[in-house]
């Protein structure tokens, strides 16, 4: 079973930054034991760029696909046996990368 | 009720929530465990007239379940083969380890009292998996729509299967955060069973409390220092002690003031006292007690009671002040002005429970309470819309026979 990890940011109220060196310590915990599929951290809202080509021809705007104060900052995939795993693991990332974090299962 | 009917009826109280707990350790899978539990009753109902009924009732229906969900599973097979390889094969796997207990139905509790579903959507699956529960009764248990509370049930079973919560009671460390949902579960389900809310069942549902009362005792060999859980317990016990005293031969609810002190449990009375006294000794050294110890300890004050005019009132509305302190819901303070009635006289009993009104004119108790406290102040005409209100709202057959003969009673 894959769960999607959002990593979730707040511009009004960010996490603080340098948490990079417990990330990576958290990382290869998580391929020592198996859970590690994919991680990555995302570059700032600003950055997007939503594409619409439902339509006669496609159209992009500039920005993110919803505007709010929280944003999806990174993600992990993790592979876990159950929730209740993916749920542990959840509670020590949003401890270590100092953010909320959402647990959404695969199909 | 014939013979075969009340066997049917009988084993839907008894196998229910077992029968739905195997199968789904069988199948991972509570939809198809409810229904396949559901179409085993219904085979019975079919068959039990002319077969005559099993001796052994439960390997019977859990055999037909188990028959019925590997058919559903077969017919899905042609529509989905996919889907349908991947629930075969979780049938073939052995079980996996227990939990701290081997009780499937603790199990069962603890899958859908899960910190990752909302608390509403918890006590409605349990009631529902566990009490076996029609969605009506749980609607009205919660004073909402049957239309949203079937929603609400579905969406927590969605969630159980696609996030994969598992079916397991959690381990030793985790055990106290999951522990009070269960434990209001539980209370639930024992209020159902002591006071039923659906005309088409027995005003009291002694199955429903005989069960909650057998989850807790085995909560409790689990978290045996846990207050609440021996709170909990004890309270139910000091309630189940005064069960058979509770309706009269004519199916009227009898009131504690009128109840017959020598028809209670002197063996439930017993223990539930004794679990109190232990909760005591624990706040005597300092642990503050939690809403169920407090409820307990109240019920021990009626339950030292030989006669209703022994009973020390103050001590009651002493107690309900602490719980109010905890828990200030509108439901608790209506109790409370009910002692107060006692103690104080009807008249400030009543200024309190009409401060209520907006919270719970859906509430019979609330109307009823009033009834009692105009006809006691001698407002006739006032009572009687007030009983009115409370009939047109109660459900149980013995709270309406009750409620309607009082107000006949008015002058």
């Amino acid at each position: 079973m894959q769960y999607l990890i959002s990593v979730i940011d707040d511009k009004g109220n960010p996490g603080s930054t340098d948490r990079q060196p417990a990330i990576s310590a958290f990382n290869e915990r998580l391929m020592a034991d198996g859970h590690w599929v994919f991680a990555g951290g995302l570059a700032d809202t600003d950055a997007a760029t939503v594409i619409d080509n439902r339509g006669e021809r496609a159209v992009f705007s500039d920005g993110p696909f919803v505007e709010s104060k929280e944003y999806l900052a990174g993600v992990w995939v993790w592979e876990a046996p159950d929730l209740d795993v993916a749920l542990r693991l959840a509670t020590e990332a949003s401890k270590i990368c100092d953010r909320k974090v959402e647990v959404r299962p695969f199909l | 009720m014939n013979g075969v009917e009340e066997a049917i009826t009988q084993a839907h109280h008894q196998q229910w929530a077992r029968v739905v707990a195997i199968l789904t350790r069988r199948f991972g899978d509570l939809d198809v465990a409810e229904e396949a539990a559901a179409e085993a009753f219904a085979t019975a109902v079919e068959r039990w007239p002319a077969d005559g009924v099993p001796t052994n009732l439960a390997a019977w229906l859990i055999t037909t379940a188990n028959r019925k969900a590997i058919d559903r599973l077969r017919r899905e097979h042609k529509r989905d083969e996919k889907h349908q390889e991947a629930q075969m094969l979780s049938a073939d796997v052995p079980p996996e380890p227990l939990g701290a207990i081997d009780d499937d139905r603790l199990r069962l509790i603890f899958t859908c009292c899960h910190p990752a579903l909302a608390l509403e959507s918890r006590v409605a699956l349990t009631l529902r998996l566990v009490g076996g529960l029609t969605v009506p009764e749980i609607a009205r248990a919660f004073l909402v729509q049957e239309a949203a509370m079937g929603r609400r049930i579905t969406r927590a079973k969605a969630k159980i299967k696609a996030a994969r919560i598992p079916y397991r009671v959690p381990a030793a460390q985790e055990l106290p955060g999951r522990v009070s949902a269960v434990l209001a579960v539980l209370f639930l389900i024992f209020n159902e069973g002591y006071l039923a809310s659906s005309p088409h069942t027995d005003p009291v549902r002694h199955e429903l409390t005989a069960e909650a009362i057998r989850l807790a005792r085995l909560l409790r060999v689990l978290l045996p220092q846990d207050g609440e859980v021996a709170g909990l317990l004890a309270l139910m016990l000091l309630t189940e002690a005064r069960r058979t005293a509770r309706v009269s031969a004519t199916g009227e609810l009898v009131t504690l003031e009128e109840q017959d002190r020598g028809g209670w449990d002197p063996a439930l009375i017993a223990d539930g006292h004794q679990l109190v006294r232990e909760r005591l000794a624990a706040a005597a050294a300092g642990v503050a007690p939690g809403r169920y110890q407090i409820l307990a300890a109240i019920n021990a004050v009626h339950t030292d009671a030989r006669d209703v005019r022994d009973t020390d009132w103050s001590q009651i509305v002493a107690l309900y002040d602490q719980l109010v302190r905890i828990d200030d819901s509108p439901i608790i303070t209506l109790n409370r002005a009910i002692a107060v009635a006692e103690l104080d006289g009807p008249d400030v009993a009543l200024a309190a429970v009409e401060r209520l009104e907006n919270k719970l004119t859906g509430y019979h108790p609330y109307h009823a309470t009033r009834a009692d406290l105009l006809r006691r102040l001698g407002r006739s005409q006032e009572s009687r819309v007030a009983y009115d209100r409370a009939i047109a709202l109660t459900a149980n057959t013995a709270e309406s026979a009750y409620l309607i003969r009082r107000r006949n009673q008015l002058r």
